[in-house]
C-alpha cells in the first residue's frame, strides 16, 4: 500500500539526470552528436585534432604572423615572413585596380555605383512579391543607366572607351547582360524544341547540343579569333561585346534545357484547355504555359546562374579584364609578384560572397516552394 | 482564329490535305529555316572572302605539316619535327589522361563526402558541408591558378618534401615510385584480367545454382585461386621482376619513377576537388531520395549499418545518381581544357597554339569540336548502357 501512495512523490529515474541545466544539455547534445558510438567517437577526435591544427596554422598565417600595412612598394618585411605569415598589404595596395581595373582612377566613383546599382537590381528581382510586369521596366531603365554611367560621354561625364573597363563591374555586366539576353532566347529555343515542325526542332537540337558539347573555351576563342572572320570587310566588333555575344549564346542554350524540362512537367491538360480556348500559339504559351512552366523551374534556374556567374572567370584566357584577370595582373608587379595567394583569398571571398547569395536564395525558393 | 472558312472551296481543301495550322506550320518553317540559311550563307561567304584576302589556306592539309611546337608533357613519343597531327593525337591523350583519371578520383572523394555529408557524426557532416558550399561558390579557374600558385611554392627539387620513402614533392610535380612494365609483366597482368573475366561468369553460374536450390556457395576459394593464384602462377612461369624503382635526386632534377608535372598536378587537383563537391551533393540528394523505410526494414532485420549502405541503399540511389552523374562527368571533360591557363598541353590548348601559328581558325575549332562531341558521345553512351544495366526490373 504504502508503495503506492509513495509512487507518485518518488522521483522517476530519467529525472535524476540532470537534463535541464545548460551543462547537462550540452553533454547529451555530444554525447548524440559527437560519441554516439565507437567509431563516431574515433572520427571526431581525429576531426578535432586535425581541425585544431589546420585553425592554429591558418590563424598563424592568416591574422598572427600577417603584415597588414606596409609603405610605399617596401615588401622587404612581407617577403621576409614568406610561408609563415600573410601579406594583406597587397590588398590595400591593389583593391582598387582589382575592382575596376584600369578604370581612370579619379572617375572610380562611377563603376563602384554600378556595382551597387547592379546589386540592388539583383536584390529586387529576388523579393517575391516584386515579381510583376513593371519589374522588365525597372531593368530596363537600370542597364541604360548602367551603360550611361560606364561609357559616360553625357551628362558632363567623361566618355570612358571599353577597353578601359575592368574588375568587377565587367564580371557583373558579362553575367547579367549574358543571362538578360540569353533568358529570352532559352524560352523560344526551348519552345522550338518542342515545337511540332521538324525543320525548327531539328535546328534547336543542333544549336543546344553544339553548343553544350564543347568547352565554353572554344567558344570564346571562337569569339575572339574565328568571329571576325565572318563579319564583312570593315566592320569590327569590340572584343568585350564580341565576348559577352558568345555568353549569351552559351547562357541560351543552358537556360533552354532548363526551361525545356519546366515545359515537360506542364500536365497535358494546360494545352488542351488552352487550345479550347481558341488562343493562339504565342498566347498560349506565354499566359498558361511558361509561366507555369517556369516557376517549376526556378531552383535548377538560380544554379545555372551560379554556374554561369563563376563561368564569366574564363575570359581571362582571351584577355578580357574581368575580375579575375584584375587580379592576375595586379601581381605582375615585381614588388608584389609573390603574393598571389592573399591576392586570390580576397578575390575568391567576392566570389563566394555572390553564388553563396545566389544558393542560399535558391534553396529558400526550394523550401518555399515544397508542397504541405 | 480557327473559326470555319466557308469562302474556301472544300474541294481544294480535300485534294491538299493540310488544315490551316499545317499551312501556317509550313510556311512558319520556310521562313525560320530561309533566314538561317540566309545568314550562315553571309557568314560563309564573309569568311571565305576574309581568308583568301588574308592569304589563309583553308582544308585539313596542314596537319601533315611540320608542327615546330614543343610539348612538355607527354605521354607518346614525340618531337617538335613532328606533323601537326601528331601534335593533336598527344593532346586527346593529354586531355583523357586528365579526364578519366579525374572522373575515378572525383567519384570516389565525391562519393566519400556526400556519404560523411548524411553521417550521424555531427563534425563530420558538417565539415563535409562546408567543403562543398566553399569548393561550389568559387569559380573553378581561380581554384587551379590557386594550386598552380601553391605548386610553384614548394620547395626546389633538392628540398623536396618526402611524405613517404620514394615519394617526392617538389616545385617539379609529384614524383612516385614506378614498376617498369616489361612483356612479361603485361602477361601477368592479362592472366589477372582473365581471372576476373571467368570470376565474373563463375559468380553468375552459382548465383543462378542458388536460384534453383536456395543453397548458398562461397564464392572466395574461387576468387582466391583466379585473381592471386593465377598471375602468380603466370608471375613465376615467365620470372617477371617486380622491382620498383625508386626514384633518386641527381642534380638538379629527378631520374626513375614516374613524374607528375606540376602543370597536370594542378590541373587534377583542380578537377577533382571541385567535381567532387557536385558529385557529394548528388550522392547525399539520391540518399536521400531512397524512403525511409528501407533503412528502417533493412534495421529491423538487424543488417549492419554499412551492410544496408552497400547491399540496400546505394543500389536503389544509384539509379537516381547516375543521370546528373553523367552530366558531371562531361563537366569535368569540358573543363579539363582550363588547361590553357596553366600551361598544360590539353587538346584545346595544341588546337589553340596550331590556330595562332597557322591562322586556320575554322579548322582547329571544328577539331576541337569533333574531339570533343567525341569524348561527350563516348562518356553518355557508356553512361546510358550502364544506366539500363542497373534500371528497376519490374516483374
Amino acid at each position: 500500500m504504502t508503495s503506492i501512495t509513495d509512487a507518485p512523490q518518488s522521483p522517476l529515474p530519467f529525472d535524476a539526470r540532470p537534463r535541464r541545466t545548460p551543462a547537462g544539455r550540452a553533454i547529451r547534445w555530444l554525447r548524440t552528436n559527437l560519441f554516439a558510438s565507437v567509431t563516431s567517437s574515433i572520427i571526431s577526435v581525429v576531426l578535432i585534432a586535425l581541425l585544431a591544427k589546420a585553425f592554429v596554422s591558418l590563424v598563424q598565417w592568416g591574422y598572427w604572423n600577417a603584415i597588414w600595412i606596409v609603405s610605399g612598394n617596401q615588401t622587404g618585411p612581407c617577403r621576409s615572413i614568406r610561408g609563415l605569415g600573410a601579406c594583406w598589404a597587397v590588398i590595400p595596395e591593389k583593391y582598387r585596380f582589382i575592382l575596376f581595373g584600369t578604370y581612370p582612377f579619379n572617375e572610380q566613383w562611377r563603376p563602384a555605383l554600378v556595382c551597387l546599382i547592379f546589386i540592388t537590381l539583383f536584390w529586387v528581382s529576388s523579393r517575391r512579391n516584386w515579381w510583376r510586369k513593371e519589374l522588365v521596366l525597372v531593368w530596363a531603365a537600370a542597364l541604360i543607366l548602367i551603360g550611361v554611367l560606364m561609357w559616360g560621354g553625357v551628362f558632363g561625364l567623361s566618355y570612358v572607351s571599353q577597353d578601359r573597363w575592368g574588375g568587377l563591374p565587367v564580371t557583373l555586366i558579362l553575367a547579367t547582360f549574358g543571362l538578360a539576353f540569353g533568358f529570352p532566347l532559352g524560352i523560344v529555343v526551348a519552345l522550338g524544341r518542342r515545337s511540332k515542325l521538324p525543320a525548327i526542332r531539328s535546328l534547336c537540337v543542333l544549336y543546344v547540343e553544339l553548343i553544350r558539347g564543347v568547352p565554353l573555351i572554344s567558344l570564346l576563342f571562337m569569339a575572339s579569333v574565328m568571329f571576325p572572320l565572318f563579319l564583312p570587310d570593315g566592320v569590327n566588333i569590340d572584343k568585350l561585346l564580341r565576348a559577352q555575344i558568345a555568353f549569351i549564346l552559351y547562357a541560351g542554350a543552358y537556360l533552354a534545357e532548363v526551361i525545356r524540362g519546366g515545359l515537360q512537367a506542364i500536365p497535358r491538360g494546360q494545352h488542351d484547355a488552352a487550345d479550347a480556348l481558341g488562343l493562339t500559339y504565342w498566347k498560349k504559351n506565354g499566359l498558361i504555359i511558361l509561366p507555369q512552366a517556369i516557376r517549376h523551374v526556378i531552383p535548377p534556374l538560380v544554379n545555372t546562374f551560379i554556374a554561369f556567374f563563376k563561368d564569366t572567370s574564363l575570359v581571362l584566357i582571351i584577355g578580357i579584364f574581368d575580375l579575375l584577370t584584375t587580379a592576375k595582373t595586379s601581381i605582375i608587379d615585381p614588388a608584389w609578384q609573390q603574393f598571389s595567394v592573399e591576392v586570390y583569398v580576397f578575390v575568391g571571398v567576392i566570389y563566394f560572397v555572390f553564388c553563396f547569395a545566389m544558393s542560399r536564395y535558391s534553396r529558400q525558393l526550394e523550401a518555399q516552394s515544397r508542397p504541405g | 482564329m480557327t473559326t470555319s472558312t466557308p469562302e474556301l472551296p472544300r474541294r481544294r481543301r480535300m485534294h491538299l490535305r493540310l488544315n490551316r495550322q499545317q499551312i501556317n506550320g509550313l510556311i512558319w518553317q520556310i521562313v525560320v529555316v530561309a533566314i538561317a540559311v540566309a545568314i550562315f550563307g553571309w557568314l560563309w561567304s564573309n569568311a571565305l572572302h576574309n581568308l583568301s584576302v588574308r592569304r589563309i589556306s583553308t582544308g585539313f592539309a596542314f596537319l601533315g605539316r611540320e608542327a615546330g611546337m614543343p610539348i612538355a608533357d607527354s605521354w607518346l613519343a614525340y618531337s617538335p619535327r613532328d606533323p601537326y597531327a601528331r601534335a593533336f593525337i598527344v593532346g586527346i591523350v593529354n586531355t583523357l589522361r586528365v579526364a578519366v583519371i579525374g572522373i575515378v578520383l572525383a567519384t570516389v572523394l565525391g562519393t566519400l563526402i556526400g556519404i560523411a555529408r548524411l553521417s550521424s557524426n555531427w563534425l563530420l557532416s558538417r565539415l563535409a558541408a562546408v567543403y562543398v558550399e566553399v569548393l561550389r561558390d568559387v569559380p573553378l579557374l581561380l581554384q587551379l591558378l590557386f594550386w598552380y600558385v601553391l605548386m610553384q611554392g614548394l620547395p626546389a627539387a633538392r628540398a623536396a618534401w618526402k611524405p613517404i620513402e620514394g615519394v617526392f614533392l617538389s616545385n617539379r610535380g609529384l614524383v612516385l615510385p614506378l614498376i617498369p612494365i616489361e612483356e612479361a609483366n603485361l602477361w601477368v597482368i592479362a592472366a589477372a584480367a582473365a581471372g576476373l573475366g571467368a570470376l565474373y561468369l563463375l559468380r553468375q553460374q552459382l548465383v543462378a545454382r542458388q536460384m534453383a536450390d536456395g543453397k548458398a556457395r562461397p564464392l572466395w576459394p574461387y576468387a582466391l585461386a583466379l585473381l592471386v593464384g593465377l598471375p602468380a602462377l603466370a608471375s613465376f612461369g615467365l620470372g617477371a621482376s617486380w622491382t620498383i624503382t625508386l626514384p633518386e635526386l641527381r642534380g638538379f632534377n629527378f631520374v626513375g619513377g614516374l613524374t607528375l608535372a606540376p602543370e597536370y598536378f594542378a590541373l587534377l587537383i583542380a578537377l577533382v576537388t571541385y567535381t567532387s563537391a557536385f558529385i557529394a551533393e548528388i550522392v547525399r540528394s539520391g540518399i536521400q531520395a531512397v524512403p525511409r523505410g528501407q533503412w528502417d526494414a533493412a534495421n529491423a532485420l538487424g543488417l549492419r549499418r554499412s551492410f544496408v549502405l552497400q547491399r540496400i541503399v546505394l543500389p536503389q540511389a544509384l539509379r537516381v545518381i547516375i543521370p546528373p552523374m553523367t552530366s558531371q562527368y562531361l563537366n569535368l571533360t569540358k573543363n579539363s581544357s582550363l588547361a590553357v591557363a596553366v600551361g598544360y598541353q590539353d587538346v584545346v590548348s595544341i588546337a589553340n597554339t596550331t590556330l595562332n601559328q597557322t591562322g586556320q581558325a575554322i579548322e582547329a575549332i571544328a577539331l576541337i569540336m569533333a574531339v570533343f562531341l567525341t569524348i561527350s558521345l563516348g562518356i553518355s553512351l557508356f553512361m546510358n548502357w550502364y544506366n539500363a544495366r542497373i534500371a528497376l526490373v519490374e516483374r
